[in-house]
């Protein structure tokens, strides 16, 4: 039975409005013995905890609709807002679906936040999950898979149940088939923005953080299907690479604000867990280790990874804008931001030495003011049809 | 008698209570802050004396029982007619200072016709004084500056344009007379101008004035009673130097927390919104702080803020929360920044949300902020004592309760309409113990 | 092989120990601060090469094998903030599309390469040969040296140190720094340099080390007295100098440490509290733990605060930012390289959160402390994050108050002076009164009661 955008959108919606994650609560009821382990972003290697029988949940803070109270106790200001949001979203209850907290090496807070959370839900599994700042097999390499073993033990534990190697195998095929649909995804809007609204692919790659990947993946496909069987109207938009939303999401109204403002976002780095790895990773041969080399060789970039030669630095971003066809960047970035705001400029004056227009503003998750984002959207879109360089 | 007195040096008023030995309160004063900070303490030390003094009329007329069944109405003419006693000084004063400024080059030829209306300007002042004291009286402040200047606008608009002379030059000299005259304490007056007082309530109220000493003698009593001041503590930040000995001074948390243990002894948090910062304390059940956040670097959700959204909406202050109580939808507004207040106001009305839930949206949000300030300090114990400005502001209290109940469950708050003396009573009682308890010796008069 | 530097001969340097006086500490290190701003201006002059490098997890051990002259971007912007160059530094970078919230380390850094590299001292700060990018307990390290390669054009070499998520040290971490050292960073450095690394040679440095850790520890230990000699924050902010930066592993330390160690066992034995810049502090009313780095535009001003109101810091967290000695750890010679790897893992802000609270708990017991200050400093996210779920931790365990106040490292624009005094003075008043309140419970006089 196909469905209709409409249909898919108001399941998407629910999914991406549900803060107490009823649809993790259904999986884990569904039979008997099931775990969940949450992960913030950039990216954890899902496949592993897949491969241990359990769900992997990515928790992007509360949104706007997530009144913060308690959260605030333990934040000053200078201090974005995802922090917060995750913690109310702990204290008040909405996580007890989860067995465990995993925390990636993004930033000094997100770092930080793993400690506390080791104090304030000590019944629950925390790790601060390292990712390597060295990409030589022999060094990052060994570390890394030193770190992925020690978390396939941790699971291990949880599940009463050690991880194989071939469980992990068979959990990359799953992610390598998910990453691919969403890379048809991605290469999709690009090619038909007009087909694929960012507002609503947004909701589509969402929808991925709390769904099993099995069907995630399927839910892109029949997404692809429906909207391409539904032709809607192309318009004279802008095309543009939104960069810096990889963390504290904004408010959706700001992505639609953007659009309705004249820009089609053609890439953009919401939710790098899904599209970390570049290319399938090999499903034959030590999984860990192809993981490592995966991550090490073959995966995005983002502020929080490291760039080991001065030439490096913005290629990524222009391949990006190149590859999508994009005519300029925005640069949007959560207020008190540091991997977002420390690397803005060393990106922007790659554009600037490429002469790709950008224009760049700072939002929180719960921004209420959508229309200077959308008078700024909209004069960027306008600059760029009336003095883009043919 | 033996007083103490607390002075509180707020960003907006300074307070004063005076308290007897027994610690009951026997006066407040209240003033506007200025720039002479020796001055507003003087000031405010002098309108609470001041309120003793009544509040002892008070009594000595009720043990008398010369007055009985017409005494607050007595008492009332008579404080009415003392402001207005007070009021005619200051106001023979601004316009000597006036006339001062507006003399020599200032405004050359145009100096004589200034002159001119000034006279006329504060005769008609003067005429209409006793009109802004009169029993049915409303007004927007009792504050010299605000009453002086709001009448010396209107007045000055008319008579400017009688005369053909330019406004903004009558608006020049004002504002170049009216600190200094704010600034100027009238000490020595008190006396003169309460009898003067009297003779005008006598004649207001004859029948009053036919029982003759049986009213005059309390009062000649309690006039000449003197009150001394003990000992004296203040408080206030934000100035290089307060205008009281290290020694007599206490920092507005410690008198803040201990002022509102004294309103309402459980006490275990306070909450106070002031003008420019917001302060969560909380006390052990001595009224001794045991912590305490405050957020004073930006003034969101304090009593500022409330005050640029009045003028963007073109009300009082105090009609803000009234308008409040009267929505019926929620909206969620997500920043209480000061400096975006203006815009985040029209660009709500513009997508047509009602005021009235613009505003309830706003005194949630502002007092969300507060609960982020009391959740740092340790959350919400009960008793929970809220002061300051905004205390009084019923869609506040309302979303304060709503949030409390919501994040703490039941608990007893307490509220109090004279809260804005909180820290100044802390102070009072922080020199009562100095004194009594702990031996201190009264310093010599500075 | 052509090498294009003249390197000096591979010596650790002899120089002849100075006669004592009496507050050389003092002198002491203040000479070799600028000693080492000179060194770098005429560096390149003299055919030296510069590495550039971070506080926490700062090998000068290992880069003194090199020949190298060291420059640390974090101390030359809290000197350009101790001289009040660092305003108008951080107003440029901001005007040159720098975020306003972001490190401002980072900006006075930037800022000052953009008014033409002139050093704190007003002599010149080269550009660096190598950025040593010791990526130790702080995210913003990585993007600073990012930012400073891409603007200079220099050569930059990762030291990832990983971070103790789980509050300890594992071989899998400590075999990964020693990794990177071996196959990357010592590499990196002997092409640079043109000198060939000698592991003996890191021994010799590490040897040095090991005297001026221990001298340091005895110092800092010394505020468990009543009165304590020192001022473990302010006071410490000297102490710790020569030993985060340039200065480990060198002959010149070792007596520089030397001479500290004598002058603070004197005040020890006369009875004597810390020398302020206000003169000693001769009644001790108030004794603080400090967590946080401090503010250094207003430094001596807030030092005053303190001094006004009697109140000492007996023990500090930012006194163990550039390595952790005080529980145990000193570097050691016959495992040089594991040993760096371990300092490097030590510092205080890699380690994780529950740590760090057992660190202060632990502190206000032995150093018998009337309560904990927090100073949060907005710049610095490392240490930042979370302290308000530090402070209540520790007022957990300890039952004793903790404070918090709020500034920044190096721009003065963050720095209100009348909030942060309003604060403190409620502070000690709170402490003062609850004490008043306890000795008057234990007298057995009737309570206060209303």
């Amino acid at each position: 039975m196909t469905q209709t955008v409409q249909q898919l959108m108001a399941q998407c919606e629910a999914l991406f409005e549900d803060l107490r994650f009823g649809v993790v609560k259904e999986w884990k009821a569904a039979a008997p013995g099931r775990k969940a382990i949450g992960y913030m972003p950039v990216y954890v290697p899902r496949e592993i905890i897949h491969a241990a029988g359990m769900l992997p949940v990515g928790i992007l803070g509360g949104g706007d609709q997530l009144e913060v109270i308690q959260g605030d106790a333990y934040y000053q200001s200078y201090i974005c807002r995802i922090p917060r949001s995750t913690i109310e979203l702990g204290l008040s209850g909405r996580l007890d679906c989860l067995d465990g907290m995993l925390f990636p090496s993004i930033c000094d807070v997100i770092r930080n936040l793993s400690g506390m959370w080791q104090i304030l839900f000590k019944d629950k599994y925390v790790k601060y999950f390292d990712v390597p700042q060295n990409f030589e097999d022999g060094i990052g390499g060994d570390f890394y898979i030193h770190e992925m073993r020690l978390l396939c033990e941790d699971l291990g534990k949880l599940a009463d149940k050690p991880l194989t190697d071939d469980a992990l195998r068979a959990s990359i095929v799953v992610y390598n088939e998910n990453r691919r649909a969403i890379r048809e995804l991605y290469a999709y809007r690009a090619a038909k923005p007009w087909q694929a609204p960012t507002s609503e692919v947004y909701l589509v790659l969402r929808a991925g953080m709390v769904l099993p990947p099995e069907a995630h993946t399927r839910l892109v496909r029949d997404y692809i299907a429906a909207t391409e069987a539904a032709p809607r109207p192309k318009r004279d938009n802008a095309r543009v690479v939104l960069t810096g939303a990889f963390c504290e999401q904004p408010p959706l109204g700001l992505i639609k604000s953007i659009e309705m403002a004249g820009c089609y976002i053609v890439d953009d780095d919401f939710m790098l867990v899904s599209r970390w790895l570049l290319e399938d990773v090999p499903t034959e041969g030590d999984p860990l280790e192809n993981l490592s080399k995966a991550f090490l060789h073959c995966s995005a970039t983002t502020a929080s990874k490291y760039e080991m030669r001065k030439e490096e630095k913005g290629q990524f971003l222009m391949q990006s804008v190149s590859k999508a066809g994009a005519e300029g960047v925005i640069f949007a970035a959560p207020s008190f931001c540091d991997p977002a705001l420390l690397e803005r400029p060393m990106l922007q004056a790659v554009l600037a030495r490429h002469k790709i227009p950008y224009t760049a503003f700072k939002y929180a998750e719960n921004t209420g003011q959508m229309a200077p984002i959308r008078e700024q959207a909209g004069t960027f879109a306008d600059s760029i049809k009336l003095w883009s360089a043919a | 008698m033996r007083c103490f007195i607390g002075i509180d040096l707020g960003s907006t008023t300074t307070k004063a209570v005076v308290m007897d030995e027994e610690r009951r309160v026997l006066g407040r004063g209240i003033t506007n802050s200025r720039s002479n900070y020796d001055a507003a303490a003087a000031i405010a030390k002098q309108e609470a004396l001041l309120n003793a003094r009544f509040h002892l009329f008070r009594r000595a007329l009720a043990g008398s029982g010369a007055l009985n069944g017409r005494l607050e109405d007595f008492i009332g003419q008579l404080e009415r007619d003392f402001r207005l006693e007070q009021f005619l000084e200051q106001l023979a004063d601004l316009e000597a200072t006036c006339r001062r400024n507006a003399e020599g080059t200032r405004f050359g030829d145009s100096a004589e016709g200034v002159l001119a209306a000034l006279e006329e300007v504060f005769r008609r002042l003067q005429v209409e004084a006793p009109g802004l004291f009169a029993p049915a009286a409303k007004r927007k402040s009792d504050f010299f500056r605000d009453i002086a200047g709001s009448r010396y606008l209107a007045v000055g608009e008319a008579v400017a344009k009688e005369a053909g002379v330019r406004y903004d030059m009558l608006l020049n000299v004002f504002d170049r007379s009216i600190i200094e005259v704010e600034n100027r304490v009238y000490g020595d007056s008190i006396k003169p101008h309460l009898l003067a007082a009297l003779a005008r309530t006598f004649k207001a109220q004859p029948d009053t004035a036919s029982r003759g000493d049986a009213v005059r003698a309390p009062i000649q009593g309690v006039l000449d009673t003197a009150l001394e001041e003990t000992y004296v503590v203040g408080t206030g930040y934000g100035r290089a130097r307060l205008p009281f000995s290290k020694e007599h001074i206490r920092s507005e948390i410690l008198c803040h927390g201990l002022g509102a243990h004294v309103m309402y002894p459980s006490t275990a948090t306070v909450l106070d919104i002031g003008g420019q910062d917001t302060k969560a304390i909380q006390v052990d059940a001595h009224g001794i702080v045991e912590s305490f956040q405050m957020n004073d670097r930006c003034a969101a959700g304090c009593g500022r803020y409330l005050g640029y959204i009045a003028d963007e909406m073109n009300m009082g202050l105090h009609e803000l929360g009234p308008l409040a109580m009267k929505s019926t939808k929620t909206i969620k507004i997500n920043s209480t920044c000061t400096v975006f207040a203006g815009a985040e106001l029209r660009d709500r009305l513009s997508l047509g949300d009602k005021r009235e839930d613009i505003m309830a949206g706003l005194h949630r949000a502002i007092i969300l902020r507060a609960m982020s300030i009391l959740a740092r300090s340790g959350g919400i114990r009960n008793e929970f004592t809220f002061t300051g400005g905004v205390a009084k502001n019923e869609a506040a209290v309302k979303a304060l309760k709503a949030l409390v109940q919501e994040n703490y469950g039941a608990l007893t708050l307490n509220i109090n309409p004279d809260s804005i003396y909180t820290g100044a009573l802390g102070g009072a009682t922080f020199a009562q113990r100095a004194v009594v308890e702990e031996g201190k010796q009264v310093e010599a008069k500075t | 092989m052509n090498t294009p530097v003249q390197p000096l001969p591979p010596q650790p340097s002899k120089k002849p120990v100075a006669p004592v006086q009496k507050e050389d500490a003092m002198l002491l290190q203040k000479e070799m601060i600028n000693r080492n701003y000179h060194e770098l201006a005429v560096a390149h002059d003299r055919g030296k090469r510069i590495c550039a490098t971070f506080v926490p997890g700062n090998l000068n051990e290992l880069v003194m094998c090199f020949d190298f002259a060291r420059s640390l971007p974090e101390t030359n912007a809290l000197q350009s903030g101790l001289r009040k160059k660092s305003g108008k530094f951080i107003m440029d970078a901001e005007r040159d599309g720098h975020s306003e919230d972001v490190c401002t380390y980072v900006k006075t850094d930037l800022g000052m390469m953009l008014n033409g590299d002139v050093g704190p001292t007003g002599e010149p700060l080269p550009k660096p040969d190598i950025l040593l990018l010791s990526y130790t307990g702080c995210f913003t390290f990585m993007k600073w040296f990012e930012l400073v390669r891409q603007k200079y054009g220099c050569e930059a070499t990762m030291l990832h140190v990983p971070y103790q998520g789980d509050g300890r040290v594992s071989k899998n971490m400590r075999d990964y720094v020693v990794k990177q050292l071996k196959e990357t960073v010592i590499p990196a450095l002997e092409r640079v340099s043109g000198v060939k690394f000698d592991i003996d040679r890191l021994r010799e440095y590490i040897k040095e080390s090991v005297k001026a850790e221990e001298h340091l520890v005895h110092v800092l230990q010394s505020a468990k007295r009543r009165p304590t000699p020192i001022d473990g924050y302010f006071g410490a902010v000297y102490y710790i100098g020569p030993i985060f930066t340039a200065f480990r592993g060198t002959p010149e330390a070792s007596q520089y440490y030397g001479v500290l160690r004598d002058e603070i066992d004197q005040r020890v034995r006369e009875g004597k509290g810390p020398i302020t810049p206000e003169g000693e502090l001769t009644e001790e009313k108030y004794r603080l733990v400090v967590e946080g780095p401090p503010n250094w535009t207003s430094f001596r001003d807030f030092w005053k605060m303190f001094y006004d109101e009697g109140a000492v810091v007996v023990a500090s967290t930012y006194s163990k930012v550039g390595g952790t000695y005080d529980f145990g750890f000193r570097h050691d010679p016959d495992r040089p390289l594991e040993s760096l790897a371990e300092y490097c893992l030590g510092c205080y802000t890699n380690l994780n959160f529950p740590q760090r609270i057992d660190m202060i708990c632990k502190y206000i017991e032995d150093y018998q402390a009337d309560g904990l200050l927090i100073n949060s400093i907005k710049s610095c996210n490392s240490f930042s994050a979370g302290q308000l779920l530090i402070l209540r931790e520790v007022e957990k365990r300890t039952g004793k108050p903790a404070a918090f106040i709020e500034s920044d490292l190096v721009d003065p624009r963050y720095f209100s002076a009348a909030n942060i005094k309003n604060r403190l003075e409620s502070y000690f008043q709170m402490i003062k009164a609850k004490r008043v309140a306890a000795q008057a419970a234990t007298a057995g006089a009737s309570t206060t009661t209303h």
